[in-house]
């Protein structure tokens, strides 16, 4: 049972923003994690501790171990051959890499977006619809067609194509194919949403329009985003954590890492002196 | 929200769907085996001396060899390599030099194209354009039929190795006043020619366990001929007539036949395996 | 410099021209030496069912009618053992096992088809006979199972067939696969697919390929000789039965060149070549078509 969050968003102005206050149990612990791609070691040693509805920011350079990192949240390195996990990765109080845990729930529960957008090569209408099938979440066409609006509109896409759902994806635009990979993540109802670099790829304008989403969804689901962009991450995150050759070097609210940060490391990469 | 536990259904599935790509695979290797099994098991036992050195013996008569067919293999596999190494590779050099322009990718779809033509086609061919000239069967139409058919993979291999050369040496023969033509054979064509041996060697291989094309090209011949305007014998018509003959010996002859040639496929594609894997770890090393 | 580049071009270039002279003449040759059988007998050679040359009959619809059959079944076959084999090897085995399973796949192919013959006579055959004599005759007593158990015949053919024709389109599968970008997977494993719906999710990115790998494959049947000459019984008969000996386009012309009597028989033999021909070359156009496209449908990443 998660208690009552009160989220006290003031927003100051349009590039800065208030964290909101958060109380109740972690809804992401990860304890002493180290990750080996065979026997190169890539993640150290990394704890974290993520509370629910926030959205956390992961910056650093390229490289150090921040996509490596969210792909172990939902077991998606368990697809490469020579992946070695250690330590503990808890997803309300569960840990994820226990014995008998189904990985294929893990990760309806904790969903992905990725750097390219990779829509299938479907509708727009059965991208979306993809994860409720396969995981027969609805049962019927009618219920379907229902979920499939509700995700795209929380993605911000639906006014934009309610008149050509059953066109292919591969029309959209760059951004629209993006925030279509975000309805589809959305559709199975996620509780946590993990986004590598979303809008690396994309224009300022649909960069923007991300970030809205982003802050949009943050009542509803836990995010954790990796970012490049320092400044991204300063518009868009409650919390942010610095990654730095596979370690974590610090994490802090936002607002006071990026005027006060507490390690050296950090305020170099923040000003510039490498990255 | 979500129910943690997935359908066993699911899972079953993917189960059973993973399982019945490892027994394609199984069933695929199967008769691999039954067939090695069966050339190995069968051709050793007639496979001695006689058979290398000896002709064959009359019809009905038990004993004799191919010691002819040997001989015919080699003279139609050496007519076939002499026309098409230097129109495959030459064709090959064409294709990579001159990649983009619309001659080379008519070239390259006709050398597809040919690429799929069964082999009795090409046999028909070969007899329109030799064997009825001449009024009679021969070496000479034999060899041009395996010639035809060996031209388009010799040609595609040589295109797809002198591609992966780097840029850096043609540029470099270039840049030090090299013509085209002499950075292409004294700098390129060498340094691609362990691949292209290879690819050679393997086109041979194929195409000395070629039968169609033979049937009316080179025909047959009971006596040992290296005539290049007689019809002359080869291991693969042989063995085709010895199998549907009713004679148990030619039976016998035939798998043995039949494992000499699975060995010489068998031989040079180890060859080439490992000729590759050298030229690799030599391209790795300089590296 | 310029002069002797053009001449490089030119000389070289001739060379390149003689695969396209090749292949026009193969065309021409055939067009041109089946004319006498073309102007004779025009389509009806090809509706007509009774090939009896001795006696002036002429029907080559068995033949075709053989061909299409036995690649057709082939094809049905090979199929799903070649995809399964392709999605194996590249999805789904280990590391260390991806190079001796894909060499001996290889082997396969390489085998000379008259080796497949001579194993088809003596091994499959006798097989195919045995089993045939031990189906149950409640099943005898439908069309396709109707007929003699000779062991020769259309399954038998059908058969060998399949197992020639599987390393290839295994191996164009293969690449196919290998073509479909890894975040289409991770698209579906992410959103909770299980190992199977993941690969599914990347066989439909590859679909058009994977057609076109198929459509390859019954190119490669439809031409195929010495092993179904050696299984197939050689009779040229039209019957939808497995058990029944019947004849191809490829087969009858191996048979029956040297035999052929008289310049019309000739003529007639020719043009079942041509047709082949024409046949195996449409099917191998379609099918790099479908492949070619299929490499040109990977979606360029839209800019916003």
């Amino acid at each position: 049972m998660v208690l009552l969050t009160s989220a006290l968003t003031t927003r100051e102005s349009d590039h800065h923003r208030t964290p909101t206050r958060v109380e109740g149990p972690l809804k992401i612990d990860v304890d002493r994690l180290s990750f080996f791609y065979s026997e190169k070691l890539a993640l150290e040693d990394i704890s974290i501790k993520i509370q629910p509805n926030v959205v956390t920011a992961f910056i650093g350079p390229s490289g150090c171990g921040k996509s490596t990192f969210i792909r172990t949240l939902n077991r998606m390195n368990d697809i490469i051959p020579g992946a070695r996990v250690e330590g503990r990765v808890c997803i309300d109080g569960q840990d994820i890499y226990g014995p008998g845990v189904d990985v294929v729930a893990l990760r309806r529960k904790v969903g992905m977006v990725f750097q390219k957008s990779n829509p299938f090569p479907k509708s727009i209408f059965e991208n979306v619809a993809y994860g409720l099938r396969i995981n027969r979440l609805t049962s019927s066409r009618s219920e379907l067609a229902g979920r499939v609006e509700e995700s795209l509109r929380q993605a911000a896409l639906w006014d934009e194509v309610k008149d050509r759902l059953h066109e292919s994806a591969l029309a959209m635009s760059g951004g629209q194919q993006q925030r279509l990979c975000i309805a589809r993540a959305l559709a199975v109802k996620p509780d946590i949403l993990l986004m590598d670099e979303p809008a690396s790829a994309l224009d300022p304008i649909a960069t923007q329009r991300i970030e809205e989403l982003i802050y949009t969804l943050k009542t509803n689901y836990t995010i954790v985003i990796v970012t490049h962009n320092m400044q991204q991450a300063a518009r868009v995150s409650d919390f942010t954590a610095f990654f730095w050759l596979g370690r974590l070097v610090e994490f802090e609210r936002t607002d006071k890492m990026f005027t006060a940060p507490s390690e050296k490391l950090t305020e170099d990469y923040l000003t510039g002196r490498f990255g | 929200m979500n129910a943690m536990g997935t359908p066993s259904a699911r899972k079953i599935l993917s189960a059973i769907f993973v399982g019945a790509c490892g027994l394609s695979v199984v069933l695929a290797l199967v008769p691999l085996a039954f067939i090695l099994f069966f050339v190995v098991s069968q051709g050793i036992r007639s496979l001695n001396l006689d058979f290398f050195l000896h002709n064959p013996k009359p019809v009905g008569e038990v004993g004799g060899g191919m010691a002819n067919a040997i001989v015919g293999t080699l003279m139609l596999t050496g007519i076939a390599a002499a026309l098409a190494i230097p129109v495959g590779i030459l064709s090959g050099v064409y294709l990579s030099e001159y990649r983009g322009s619309r001659f080379a990718s008519l070239v390259r779809f006709a050398a597809d194209t040919l690429n799929g033509v069964p082999s009795i086609v090409v046999g028909v061919f070969a007899y329109g354009v030799i064997v009825l000239p001449l009024g009679h069967f021969s070496t000479l139409a034999g060899g041009f039929a395996l010639g035809i058919m060996m031209i388009p993979i010799i040609a595609r291999t040589t295109e797809e190795l002198l591609l992966l050369v780097p840029h850096a040496l043609r540029e470099g023969a270039l840049a030090l006043g090299a013509t085209r033509a002499r950075a292409v054979f004294t700098v390129i064509i060498p340094a691609a020619l362990p691949g292209i041996i290879t690819g050679v060697v393997l086109a041979l291989a194929r195409i000395a366990g070629e039968t169609a094309p033979l049937l009316f090209t080179s025909f047959n011949n009971a006596f040992f001929s290296t005539s290049l305007m007689q019809p002359i014998s080869s291991i693969t018509v042989q063995v085709f007539t010895y199998a549907i003959s009713p004679y148990e010996d030619w039976h016998r002859q035939a798998w043995a036949g039949a494992l000499v040639l699975v060995s010489i496929v068998l031989i040079c594609s180890m060859a080439a395996r490992i000729a590759a894997a050298r030229v690799s770890r030599a391209r790795v090393g300089v590296r | 410099m310029r002069s002797t580049d053009l001449g490089f071009r030119v000389g070289i270039g001739v060379f390149a021209a003689a695969l396209l002279l090749i292949v026009a003449g193969i065309g021409l040759t055939l067009a041109n030496d089946s004319s006498l059988s073309l102007q004779r007998f025009g389509l009806d050679f090809w509706r007509t069912s009774n090939w009896d040359p001795v006696a002036g009959e002429f029907g080559a619809l068995p033949f075709i009618w053989g061909t299409l059959y036995s690649s057709l079944l082939a094809l049905l076959i090979a199929t799903p053992v070649a995809l399964g084999i392709a999605v194996f090897i590249s999805e789904l085995c280990p590391q260390m096992l991806r190079a001796p399973l894909i060499f001996l796949t290889e082997l396969l192919a390489a085998i000379p088809s008259i080796v497949y013959g001579l194993w088809g006579i003596f091994v499959l055959v006798p097989a195919v006979r045995a089993a045939e004599a031990a189906l149950p005759d409640a099943v005898r007593s439908l069309p396709f199972f109707s007929g003699p158990p000779f062991g020769v015949g259309m399954l038998a053919a059908a058969l060998i067939l399949a197992v020639m024709v599987v390393p290839f389109t295994s191996a164009v599968a293969r690449e196919v696969l290998k073509t479909v970008p890894m975040t289409q997977r991770e698209a579906a494993y992410a959103l909770g697919a299980t190992r199977f719906e993941a690969i599914r999710a990347a066989m439909f990115y590859a679909r058009t390929g994977i057609i076109g790998a198929m459509m390859l494959g019954f190119g490669r049947a439809l031409g195929e000789t010495m092993a179904v000459t050696m299984v197939i019984g050689n009779n040229p008969q039209v019957s939808l039965s497995l058990f029944a000996p019947q004849y191809t386009m490829a087969a009858v012309i191996a048979n029956e060149f040297t035999e052929a009597a008289n310049a019309l028989y000739l003529s007639a033999l020719i043009e079942i070549g041509l047709v082949l021909f024409v046949i195996t070359l449409l099917v191998n156009v379609l099918s790099r078509g479908l492949i070619w496209s299929m490499a040109r449908q990977m979606p360029s990443r839209a800019v916003a």
